[in-house]
């Protein structure tokens, strides 16, 4: 068995690529995990939007004096490479905290990953509510407004709707049945006079979608609350058009308002829905016009969610590290923790309690405009009103 | 009524392109015996290349014109990619073209975001069929209502073309009989060819017609080629009819499936799958296929144990790869334990595809199960890690003894697949049943304890016992099981003519794989800290054949080697760039015509050359030529 | 009284597909050491009754007994363990295996090893393994790899296989198919040999009558599935019916005339 000398050639070779990357001892490097080869389309407006907040903080004097360094892994999509990624940039590259990750089984495996190995964590992405509540820990903050607070938002707005007999739609794995079973509950406590009809459980990234649309279509709903996202989105939308499903029906639905989803639909955008999303072409304050200026200007290009998102979550970290003033974990914790900072969406704070930033998200309708699809009437709501209370939080995460 | 009524046509509607796409994987197995994975890249390059031109091309003429001259545009490259490419490994081992394909497909989908980005694209609607037709209140598309009737009229080209045209027998007689038609004195090269574009034309068509439907991005073609498999498989490998009636049969399981299983709708399709060749081994309408003239290997050098000599450097080579901790840091431990579960993985199917001669699919369901059998053992039972390391893998023992028992009743193509729905099957309970198995979001928190959790101790437990797993399967490659075994690939007439119960060896020999998965598994667990469906996904089953097929599926130790290169390989590419896909996509289409018998079988050709320089004792020369017929 | 019952004995074989009668009401015996040819022109149900002898196929009626005890039905692998051991029409051999390997795994069959996973196979029943090769002239061939082998050596080396479990009974399916005349001779002249000194009983099917009326202690007719003749060659050669039978062939002629120059 030759074989077995591969093991130290390949060992030489890790350790040869490890030492070519070291860095200067005054820099402070930040570990970035992203699904860029499996999920492009969201992975390079938060690539472009972290770059920039680079690039913004290093001119404005890096972190403390320290000039800022991301480097950044692909994990494929695959929470298995996420980690191995995690590792070679703790072990090898010594950063000095993890960010990133969009999927939520990539999210729970970074940090479990990071809980484990006592690594500050700030995950930007993933949705599930597990990240900080029920596989909450110390090491983890999470910026983005999750699933339930998405979901609470959207339901404050279909509470006040007419409609009492409901459908769901929603793509079959852990992502769909949560924001299905939070938007019921909180649904139910408002409004108990409703009715859920029919439910649908497409597989995600495989509706069939007619027969969806169809069975929905039979079981006469008032109100349809769809969570698919991506391609699925795009058939059921065409089918759902074609079909009549949507007309005379009010639809709720996730994320379908971020450009990400929305502009891919272009004149087939179906109008009147009430989604979560970034009309960043109707915010009008001076944080997101600071934003929109500067990355308007570097990349020719208007900023998806993910820019926000990737923007913001650097510029977290940087004020993360420049309060704590140190790279210690603990003191990564201690600094995070109730600090509050500007986002272009105003200020938000990482809360105590649970680790979840207060950053909001729009709820607005979706609309058509020269042939594209936009989202009117659309107001921001922070993060921070659509949280459960201290009690069932502290209920809902583990002691540390 | 009404509603079912269109159901049954929004079934038939998904059913047409399913059908073209599925034809043409048939008739491409039919005639070439290959396994074409890259059929689904085909799809999706036909989406997109008809998404650009039906954005050029205005007018109705445009839009149809867009969709035939992409199809062509697509046929063409199966034609480059067969003459470059497939021509030169047609005599490699039974399914290195399979390996060749999912280096292409690795390749095309980075490559499509490279040229069309990474957006989803949502094409324009067909002119002429942009509205729904009222069928007693509900609505039909009208676009529907033109598949429907499109795909029958391609299964009555296709049978014109294959019952009236010379090169329709042609194709006919090859699917039945290989040799027979090259007894015929036809141009088997350029029947090869004409049947690759044939099919790569359906498919790119089947994908350019998604355009009004679905939004064209760079994951289509995973989407569509389990599905595609399915059909095919469920039809009856190379028979047009099968892939017709099992695209209908598919797709209403699908439409009908959601209103009465709407959660398990996924399943469902593989669960028919499953019963149709436990039932029917060759689908539908497929015939049962004349025993193999040629036997996989025809190993160029008889299986022997090692000498003394190379066990010593065996020994040698393992003592080297144990001092790893004295010098490397732990990232390098830990992407070493990773390697050493890959050993683990790769040798577990060599046993049963290169011993047993049973190409598993789905091999990552026992890997999956043994990870799982630990996260539950830890997690809900709290027992120590020791004894979940012990019992995890009796999970992948119990999934192989269950499915495997159904598996060895077939062989070929048709133990793959089966395989691959049994796989699919515990991936779908895995992904979709939450409350127990955490669905997507996996099983967190399965450490190691304290005695393994230093990076350095969990590399030498992983390096120990893949050392162990190794030189165990070696001894029965050298058992009297393992003779058994290898009897039992060459022949199965003969063996049984000498007492031996082939299924009940083989079905042994897919509970020992299975089980030695499962540890490779349990291994994983420990090392991640935690379980999620991808761990028996397809992906990892393909990940596992790649690294046999990479070592050289006709040699001992080519697993070992396979798994080491590929894995290494496949951890530095992915930290390096974000088109790891397409470099590892060009180096397996590099290797595999390069070294067509993979590194090791390069390896060994070598020095057999170098040993041996007499002609009549260079077998090797002779085989390919043999086998060539 | 107890008479010892015959090695083989097969008693109204039937077989029939849709309607079509392959195989009717056959019935022979053979005794042990005895070599018996079973002739036929072209589907006169020979490999039908073959496989039903050796559990290919399964008879619609009838019974194959051996030494008395009933096997019709079974299946290829029980009837080999009670001591049959046969060979193909077309050499059925483990290619990838060396040609010692091949007799190996035929003598861990039949030393019930077949699920030792620790011992050591290269080594197993080295000895007899060689015995075996050595008996039918291919004990230079033992580490060459089966797949390289000239035609007539396969047919040598499944004799060997065949012999590996000490069998009663031999079946051999066209034996000399496919060699040249040479090679035949040598064969069966090996494997009489072999049957005499072990008193192993030889069923054999065979095209070539040069090779049947030489060998042959018995030959048993067949003609559209049923037995039509029975006896010595040269009972069987002067039968008018197996005459009318090869009519056209020549065969017989040609082979009775040849044996006839020869004696």
């Amino acid at each position: 068995m030759r074989a077995k000398n591969y093991f130290v050639g390949a060992a030489f070779a890790l350790l040869a690529s490890g030492m070519a990357h070291s860095a200067l001892a005054q820099d402070i490097k930040i570990g970035e995990i992203n699904s860029y080869s499996l999920l492009p389309a969201f992975t390079e407006p938060y690539r472009k939007g972290w770059q920039l907040a680079v690039e913004e903080i290093n001119a404005a004097g890096g972190i403390n004096g320290k000039k800022l360094i991301v480097v950044s892994k692909d994990d494929g999509g695959k929470p298995a490479d996420a980690q191995t990624a995690a590792n070679e940039l703790v072990s090898s590259e010594g950063v000095a905290m993890l960010t990133g990750t969009f999927l939520s089984n990539i999210g729970l495996a970074v940090s479990d990953f990071a809980n484990q190995k006592k690594v500050f964590f700030l995950a930007a992405e993933p949705l599930t509510d597990a990240v900080t509540w029920s596989k909450g820990n110390k090491y983890t903050f999470r910026l983005r407004p999750s699933n339930y607070m998405q979901a609470a938002m959207l339901v404050e707005a279909a509470s006040k709707l007419p409609a009492k007999r409901w459908a769901t739609i929603a793509p079959n794995y852990e992502y769909g049945q949560s924001a299905v079973a939070v938007f019921k509950k909180l649904m139910s406590e408002k409004r108990p006079d409703i009715q859920w009809v029919d439910e649908q459980w497409p597989p995600q990234g495989k509706i069939d979608a007619g027969p969806v649309v169809q069975a929905v279509a039979a079981a006469n709903p008032e109100a349809i609350l769809n969570v698919t996202f991506g391609a699925d989105l795009v058939k059921l939308v065409r089918e759902g058009n074609t079909r009549g499903l949507f007309k005379g029906r009010e639809v709720v639905s996730f994320l379908t308002g971020e450009p990400e989803y929305l502009d891919p639909l272009k004149e087939e955008t179906p109008e009147g829905w009430i989604v979560t999303g970034y009309p960043w072409y109707s915010i009008k304050t001076p944080e997101h016009d600071a934003f929109l200026k500067a990355y308007q200007a570097k990349y020719n290009d208007y900023p998806r969610l993910g820019s926000i998102v990737g923007y913001q979550t650097i510029k977290s970290a940087a004020a993360i590290l420049a309060k704590a003033n140190s790279t210690d974990p603990e003191k990564l914790i201690a600094a995070a923790e109730g600090l509050s900072m500007p986002s272009p969406f105003g200020e938000i704070t990482f809360r105590k309690i649970d680790h979840q930033s207060t950053l909001g998200a729009y709820v607005g309708k979706t609309a058509l405009k020269d042939g594209k699809g936009v989202m009117v009437d659309s107001v921001y709501k922070k993060g921070a009103d659509y949280l459960p209370s201290d009690a069932e939080v502290e209920k809902l995460r583990p002691k540390d | 009524m009404a509603f079912y009524v269109v159901q049954f046509l929004t079934g038939l509607a998904s059913a047409a392109s399913l059908f073209l796409v599925a034809s043409g994987l048939s008739i491409i197995f039919g005639v070439t015996r290959i396994v074409n994975f890259a059929h689904g890249a085909f799809y999706m390059i036909g989406a997109y290349v008809a998404f650009t031109l039906t954005e050029r091309l205005s007018g109705a003429f445009g839009f149809w014109g867009a969709i035939v001259i992409a199809a062509f545009a697509v046929a063409l490259i199966g034609v480059l990619v067969e003459m470059v490419l497939l021509r030169r490994i047609y005599h490699a081992p039974e399914l290195f073209q399979l390996l060749a394909t999912f280096g292409l497909t690795l390749m095309v989908e980075d490559l499509v975001v490279l040229i069309w980005g990474p957006d989803d694209l949502v094409g324009r609607r067909a002119p002429g069929f942009k509205g729904a037709i009222d069928f007693f209140g509900q609505n039909i598309p009208s676009y529907d209502l033109f598949l429907i009737v499109l795909g029958p009229v391609v299964l009555g080209i296709l049978w014109l073309l294959f019952q009236r045209t010379r090169w329709g027998v042609l194709v006919r007689a090859a699917t039945q009989d290989r040799d027979m038609v090259a007894a015929l004195g036809v141009n088997q090269k350029w029947l090869f060819t004409s049947v690759f574009a044939v099919g790569v034309f359906l498919a790119a068509l089947g994908g350019a017609l998604q355009i009004p439907r679905d939004a064209v991005h760079h994951a289509m073609d995973l989407r569509i080629i389990v599905e595609v498999f399915v059909v095919v498989v469920i039809g009856g490998l190379g028979s047009i009819i099968g892939a017709f009636v099992a695209a209908v049969l598919v797709s209403e399981l699908n439409a009908f499936g959601i209103l009465i299983f709407p959660k398990i709708s996924i399943i469902l399709v593989f669960l028919v799958m499953a019963a149709v060749l436990i039932v029917r081994p060759w689908g539908l309408f497929g015939r049962p296929e004349a025993p193999a003239r040629k036997t996989p290997g025809l190993t160029v050098n008889p299986w022997r144990p090692l000498t003394s000599n190379e066990r010593l450097a065996a020994l040698a080579a393992l003592v080297i790869a144990a001092t790893l901790p004295l010098f490397a840091g732990n990232y390098a431990l830990t992407v070493g334990s990773e390697i050493a579960i890959s050993v683990i993985f790769a040798v577990s199917l060599h046993f049963l595809m290169s011993v047993g001669g049973l190409a598993s699919f789905g091999h990552a369901a026992y890997f999956g199960l043994g990870a799982y059998g630990v996260a539950f053992l830890a997690k809900m039972a709290g027992l120590p890690m020791i004894v979940c390391l012990l019992l995890g893998p009796l999970l992948g023992c119990m999934g192989a003894a269950v499915f495997g028992f159904f598996a060895v009743q077939l062989s070929g193509v048709y133990f793959a697949m089966l395989t691959l729905a049994f796989a699919q099957i515990v991936w779908s309970i895995a992904f979709q049943w939450v409350s127990v198995t955490g669905g997507d979001n996996g099983i967190l928190g399965v450490w190691p304890s304290s005695w393994a959790a230093s990076p350095s101790h969990f590399y030498w437990l992983s390096l120990g016992v893949a050392a162990l797993v190794t030189i165990a399967l070696r001894a029965m490659v050298f058992s009297p099981f393992g003779y058994a075994l290898r009897a039992t690939r060459d022949s199965l007439l003969r063996s049984e003519a000498v007492g031996i119960n082939a299924k009940r060896i083989q079905w042994t020999a897919f509970v020992i794989a299975g089980t030695t998965a499962g540890i490779g598994g349990a291994l994983f667990a420990y090392l991640k800290g935690s379980v999620f469906p991808d761990n028996l996904g397809i992906s990892l089953s393909v990940d596992a054949l790649v690294m046999v097929l990479l070592g050289g599926v006709e040699t001992v130790s080519g697993a070992v080697i396979g798994a080491i290169v590929y894995k290494a390989l496949n951890i530095w590419l992915v930290s390096q760039t974000d088109l790891s896909k397409l470099v590892l996509g060009g180096f397996i289409v590099l290797i595999v015509v390069v070294f067509p018998k993979g590194i090791v079988g390069m390896l060994e050709m070598l020095a057999h050359r170098r040993g041996k320089t007499s002609p009549p004792g260079s077998p090797l020369l002779a085989k390919p030529i043999e086998s060539a017929e | 009284m107890s008479v010892a019952p015959p090695l083989l004995a097969v008693e109204g074989l039937t077989k029939s597909y849709g309607g079509v009668h392959a195989v009717r009401g056959v019935s022979f015996s053979l005794r042990a050491g005895e070599i018996l040819a079973l002739i036929g022109p072209n589907g006169a149900g020979k490999s039908t009754c073959f496989d039903m002898l050796n559990g290919q196929n399964r008879p619609d009626s009838g019974h194959v007994r051996l030494l008395g005890e009933d096997t019709t039905g079974r299946k290829p692998r029980e009837i080999w363990r009670m001591g049959v051991g046969r060979t193909f029409q077309i050499t059925a051999t483990f290619a990838t295996m060396t040609v010692r390997e091949n007799v190996q795994v035929a003598l861990i069959s039949h030393g019930k090893q077949l699920y030792n996973l620790w011992g050591s196979a290269p080594n197993f029943d080295r000895g007899e393994a060689g015995r075996l090769l050595e008996l039918v002239g291919m004990g230079g061939y033992a580490d060459r790899p089966c797949g390289e082998l000239a035609y007539g050596d396969l047919k040598r080396l499944e004799l060997a296989v065949a012999l590996a479990n000490q069998p009663k009974l031999l079946l051999m399916d066209e034996p000399t198919a496919g060699m040249a005349p040479r090679e035949r001779v040598d064969l069966m002249r090996l494997t009489a040999q072999i049957a005499r000194e072990k008193s192993i009983g030889v069923l054999f099917t065979e095209h070539d009558m040069d090779v049947v009326f030489e060998h042959a202690d018995r030959i048993i007719v067949l003609n559209r599935g049923t037995l039509i003749a029975e006896g010595s060659p040269a009972e069987v050669r002067g039968n008018p019916q197996v005459q009318a039978v090869y009519l056209g062939e020549g065969l017989l002629y040609e082979a009775g005339h040849r044996e006839g120059a020869s004696a």
